[in-house]
């Protein structure tokens, strides 16, 4: 069976695209773009919703049986803020999901592993579902794994750079060896980037800036939602080998005393 | 540790030849390059870059969309006092002006805030001159915990403070400071403030690094455009960012470049600079450096604004009063300078939004912060 369900902790995704709601230039056009997008997962930052209105303009465009939310901790720089902030997110958005963002680093929002990790174990024994957003290191996400994180969201290149995925080297050993979805977050700046992570195995990606600022924002969505089932589709249909196109060689010095 | 043998390494007569000096080349090779450099910023500033502007317009247009999308941040200033014991040439609240001086009390402030928040202001710049005995950290303590229930983001703009008082007050909700050394240029700073303890440049240069090593969570830097050569000194502000994110990396930064408006009875600009200027300006900061939040206020026309926020602006001011009680208490008093643009929010909101920008009211949250609301 081809685009077999996505599951993490007690949910089940038939989409593979994780989005986010900032940059758009409205929030009507970002309701557009996430539902021509197929995404049933997405990221909201807490600082930029008032979770005390009830008719917050960021979330009364999401109220869609077909969304839930994803509160992420953006903003905050220590494992203490974070745990901190989360749980008013759980309380204020009734979720105990929650994406991890830690960057102490506002230049580049570069995760910060150490506090991630101690505030993943926290919030774990806290109840709340963690999707933690990190560096592309394989070590970590085996420790995060451990910790009891419900999947692990790695970056393909910095943040908002739009540049793909300049850490295959280190996400294809992630994959290869990870016990929880792998979630490529930041740096996917093209439906192509996305293809290419599902291919590789990645469970899923979350974008957000390459669909937010491009020129058509819904157009980008739907792009992206078929480059996301088309990568897992080859996925599951197992890619043949890259063919070496080297020519037969007429002599073989190196085995020609196999046949003496 | 400081910025001060930076700054001190690089003389003003020096900054400025290497400036003028720079050539169509080398704006061509700041504009190819990858990553830009402080040689290249000053190349960006140069009078040779000036037939670029639309290429540097471009660029900073595709830079500013990358980062911050289609957005553009609101805040208001609130004034809570115009005491000062500064005499500072171009100010309307400067010592030696004769002008009623009100400080408001936290009744006011609140009625003040009323007024904003209709508006849906959630962010708000507390301004203040310098009254140590009246307006002191206690004063400013007091603000915080008045003001912060009703606004998600606190920045103060207000005397520099010691690094202690800036500790004691960013648990109270303080979380950007915005401090301009008004010109890098240390005989003119004194010849502009001859009088009150703003006239100690040193200590002045100094505050950034005081709020860096306090943990500010965002700082503000700038300069007074007019009193000096605006080239010369934007780049002494380029240089400052430049040490201050190496060494507090922790903290966000934003930068403005105020222009010299007219005042009560006060200095008239030494130097004018020209809105294709002020245009060059932007766009080299943000050529310059691609996180850096750029922002501009009331001061500009409405004309110019609408058009800036298209090239590398992330923050815009609008309906802003600059007399303390100026949005409710005592609309009618005098203010610190004259507004040129006198749109409400709402319609500048509007502009924006016709424009293809969202405008974004809150961006921030104390709870990042462990603090409750």
């Amino acid at each position: 069976m081809l685009n077999k369900n996505l599951v993490i902790a007690d949910r089940t995704f038939s989409s593979r695209l994780f989005t986010g709601t900032g940059k758009f230039s409205s929030s009507v056009l970002m309701e557009k773009a996430l539902l021509a997008s197929g995404s049933e997962l997405v990221t909201v930052a807490l600082k930029r919703v008032d979770v005390a209105d009830a008719e917050d303009d960021i979330l009364r465009h999401l109220s869609h049986p077909q969304f839930s939310l994803l509160p992420n901790t953006s903003g905050v720089r220590t494992a203490r803020e974070a745990v901190f902030a989360a749980q008013l997110a759980r309380e204020a958005l009734e979720t105990n999901w929650l994406k991890l963002e830690i960057h102490p680093d506002p230049k580049y929002l570069l995760p910060d592993p150490i506090e991630t990790l101690k505030a993943a174990e926290e919030l774990v024994k806290l109840g709340f579902v963690v999707l933690p957003y990190i560096h592309a290191d394989p070590v970590l996400c085996k420790r995060l794994e451990e910790v009891g994180v419900a999947s692990v969201m790695p970056l393909g290149s910095p943040i908002g750079s739009n540049k793909g995925l300049l850490t295959r080297e280190f996400l294809e050993i992630i994959i290869g060896q990870s016990k929880v979805p792998v979630v490529v977050d930041a740096g996917i700046g093209a439906p192509s980037h996305a293809a290419a992570a599902l291919e590789m195995g990645a469970d899923a990606v979350l974008v957000n800036t390459a669909i937010a600022v491009a020129g058509n924002p819904v157009a980008m969505a739907t792009a992206f939602k078929m480059a996301v089932e088309a990568g897992r589709m080859a996925y599951e249909a197992r890619l043949a080998a890259p063919v070496a196109h080297a020519e037969a060689v007429a002599s073989s010095p190196l085995t020609a005393f196999l046949d003496m | 540790m400081s910025f001060r043998p930076i700054f001190e390494a690089h003389p003003w007569g020096e900054v400025k030849a290497s400036i003028y000096a720079k050539t169509a080349a080398d704006v061509e090779r700041a504009l190819a390059a990858p990553r830009r450099t402080l040689e290249d910023f000053k190349a960006l500033i140069s009078p040779a870059a000036g037939p670029y502007l639309e290429q540097m317009a471009q660029l900073s247009q595709q830079l500013t969309r990358k980062r911050f999308g289609n957005t553009v941040q609101l805040y208001a200033p609130l004034y809570l006092s115009n005491e000062c014991q500064n005499i500072c040439t171009y100010c309307g609240f400067s010592l030696d002006n004769k002008i009623a001086r009100r400080t408001l009390s936290s009744v006011e402030m609140l009625q003040e805030a009323a007024v904003l928040n209709d508006w849906g202001y959630e962010h708000v710049l507390l301004v203040t001159g310098e009254a140590n005995q009246t307006v002191g950290v206690d004063y400013l303590e007091k603000a915080l915990r008045t003001l912060r229930p009703h606004f998600a983001h606190l920045s103060m703009e207000v005397q520099p403070l010691d690094q202690e008082d800036y500790e004691r007050l960013i648990p109270e909700g303080l979380n950007t400071v915005l401090v301009y050394q008004e010109t890098y240029h240390r005989d003119d700073y004194k010849k502009h403030h001859p009088k009150g303890k703003k006239s100690n440049f040193n200590y002045r240069l100094d505050t950034p690094d005081r709020l860096g090593r306090a943990g500010i969570h965002k700082m503000g830097l700038g300069v007074l455009i007019g009193l000096e050569d605006w080239r010369t000194d934007c780049f002494y502000t380029a240089l400052h960012l430049d040490y201050l994110e190496k060494t507090y990396w922790q903290t966000k930064y934003s930068l403005s470049f105020p222009r010299l408006r007219p005042a009560e009875g006060l200095l008239q600009p030494k130097v004018e600079m020209s809105d294709r200027e002020l245009v060059q300006l932007i766009c080299a900061y943000r050529l310059l450096n691609e996180e850096v939040e750029l922002s501009i206020s009331t001061r500009e026309s409405p004309v110019f604004r609408d058009h800036v926020v298209k090239l590398g602006i992330t923050s815009i001011s609008a309906g802003s009063k600059t007399n303390p009680g100026g949005y409710a208490v005592a609309p009618e008093s005098l203010e610190q300078f004259e507004i040129s643009d006198e749109r409400s929010p709402a319609e500048i909101a509007a502009m924006l939004r016709r424009q293809g920008y969202e405008p974004v009211w809150k961006d921030w949250d104390a709870t990042l912060v462990g603090l409750a609301r």
